[in-house]
């Protein structure tokens, strides 16, 4: 089964980690990456630049596209990252999402696999 | 020839008891949810037609767990990429047939993975509780529907849904591993806990089907306990269960209206089944893994052990409380632990515990209705009676209701609050 495990975070909540705090965590996230990468769990996945990079594209029912600023839901906790997760069952990717470093809200979707 | 109300009488009644054993048999085979309802269904059927003919066979479980089996393998057949699984079809629906009539003694039950299943944390909680009602306790929808006062569709709905997060979201059905399984087996008994109150506390006019679901829970529960005799926690809920069923013939006056604590003639209280509840929680105590149901046990051994309201030993009941907000710090755990203060050490000591709860238990009828009977107890009337009136608003249950009016409208002659 693949799963999209949707990675975000409050920015504010990693702001208030010290420059030192920060970077063990993003050094414990690597090595927790590394470690589910080398064992297939996960197959892909990155992280994202901050969120004042983000832009939306919105199209309308006509095709038009309309073009602006910012992520497509604007709210506390933003999309920070995400991997896509190759694991047998749910019970398997929600162990993996409980075991992730850093303090963030992890969302796991099966998805579509059309043969 | 069998009499056609014979044969619908036992096949209720086998379906009620093995609908859960069969369906988790299929499902595991299978890994599909609707095709081994479906042919659990087709099985039901097949008995109709066969049983009024052919007399009931000696072993209906284990005929209708052949003719599900059957019927399934027919299915297949018509589908070439399930020839995998139908050969374990085949292969294990002979052991499963002769392990059908046997209860308890078997080392493995379908039924127990199936009920993590039900109960998995990433369904919603009227999803867990539908589905075990439906699945476990081989209740049929309308049942369901009837028992939670929500139109059939809904149930329906929520049960197809349900099963295609399931389905889609590959949710295992398997019983957990050790390190997962004191949160998992947490969630399983807090669904049948639910379940257990709301026949419990039902109290409307067709009370007694949803009243059923109280002695639905506790079978489920004893069920559970077959499967796994050594956990505390499942003995310490069990124990909880029939406490408070033993305590159930003095609950309700003869006009149906609700009689709290203080006021039931204890006289009617089953004091056999509360003594042997109280030695199946010493049982549970003995394991030495306290949790909050034994907790929540222990509680209600110490009132029923009591001759009467005044006789309760409150410096005991304080002490478990305390127990159970270490465990379970919730503001809910604070408020009944005031009240029993309020019992211990009097009303004025109590309010100033209550009083900070205000923000948390707001939208809790309870909490109003509490705080009213301590407003009322330290002389303050007023106060008592807006309080009643807030908890009247945030109540829907009849004899809640209908016992909040009648203090409300004679407010200011005092009756103290309890646990029903």
């Amino acid at each position: 089964m693949k799963y999209m495990m949707l990675i975000a975070g409050s920015e504010e909540a990693w702001d208030t980690l010290g420059p030192d705090e920060s970077q063990q965590m993003m050094e414990r996230i690597g090595g927790w990456w590394g470690e589910h990468s080398a064992a297939g769990r996960i197959i892909e996945g990155h992280q994202l630049q901050g969120v004042a990079t983000a832009t939306t594209v919105r199209r309308n029912g006509d095709g038009e596209a309309t073009v602006t600023d910012g992520p497509f839901m604007e709210g506390k906790e933003v999309v920070g990252g995400y991997g896509i997760l190759d694991v047998p069952d749910l019970d398997a990717a929600i162990a993996i999402a409980s075991s992730w470093p850093g303090p963030d809200v992890l969302e796991i979707r099966p998805t579509v696999e059309r043969d | 020839m069998t009499d056609r109300s014979v044969v619908d009488e036992r096949l209720a009644e086998v379906l009620r008891d093995e609908r859960g054993r069969l369906t988790g048999a299929l499902v595991r085979i299978l890994g599909d949810w609707d095709a081994a309802e479906e042919l659990v269904q087709d099985a039901a059927m097949a008995a109709i037609g066969h049983w009024p003919k052919d007399g009931i066979p000696e072993n209906p479980g284990a005929w209708l767990m052949t003719t599900a089996r059957r019927k399934g393998v027919d299915r297949l057949r018509r589908q070439a990429r399930y020839r995998e699984r139908m050969e374990q079809l085949t292969r294990e629906a002979t052991q499963m047939s002769a392990r059908v009539p046997t209860d308890g003694a078997m080392g493995a039950d379908d039924r127990l993975p199936l009920l993590f299943t039900c109960c998995h944390p990433a369904l919603n909680r009227e999803a867990q509780i539908a589905l075990t009602l439906r699945t476990i306790g081989g209740l049929e929808t309308p049942a369901v529907a009837r028992a939670f006062l929500v139109p059939e569709a809904t149930i329906a709905q929520r049960l197809v849904r349900a099963k295609r997060k399931i389905r889609d979201a590959a949710i295992p059905y398997r019983v957990p591993d050790a390190s997962e399984l004191p949160g998992r087996l947490q969630e399983v008994l807090r669904v049948l806990y639910l379940i257990f109150n709301e026949g419990y506390l039902a109290s409307t006019g067709d009370a007694s089907e949803r009243r059923d679901l109280a002695r639905d829970a506790e079978w489920l529960t004893s069920l559970v306990l077959r499967l796994m005799p050594d956990e505390a926690e499942v003995i310490g809920l069990l124990a909880l269960m029939r406490l408070h069923l033993a305590r159930s013939d003095a609950r309700f006056g003869a006009d149906g209206s609700l009689v709290l604590m203080p006021d039931q003639d204890r006289a009617l209280w089953d004091h056999s089944a509360i003594a042997e509840a109280t030695q199946l929680l010493a049982r549970a105590e003995r394991m030495n893994r306290p949790g909050s149901f034994q907790l929540q046990a222990a509680i209600v051994a110490v009132h029923a052990a009591s001759p009467s309201w005044t006789a309760t030993d409150w410096a005991a009941i304080v002490e478990l409380y305390d127990a159970l907000q270490r465990l379970e710090p919730t503001p809910v755990v604070a408020l009944n632990r005031a009240l029993a203060i309020a019992e211990r050490d009097g009303p004025v000591v109590a309010l100033a515990e209550v009083e900070p709860l205000a923000d948390r238990l707001a939208g809790y009828h309870l909490f109003h209705a509490a705080r009213a009977e301590l407003l009322r107890r330290v002389g303050r009337p007023g106060d008592a009676r807006a309080a009643d009136e807030r908890a009247l608003d945030l109540t829907a249950n009849p004899a809640e209701r209908r016992l909040l009016a009648a203090r409300i409208a004679q407010a200011g002659s005092g009756r103290s609050e309890g646990p029903t």
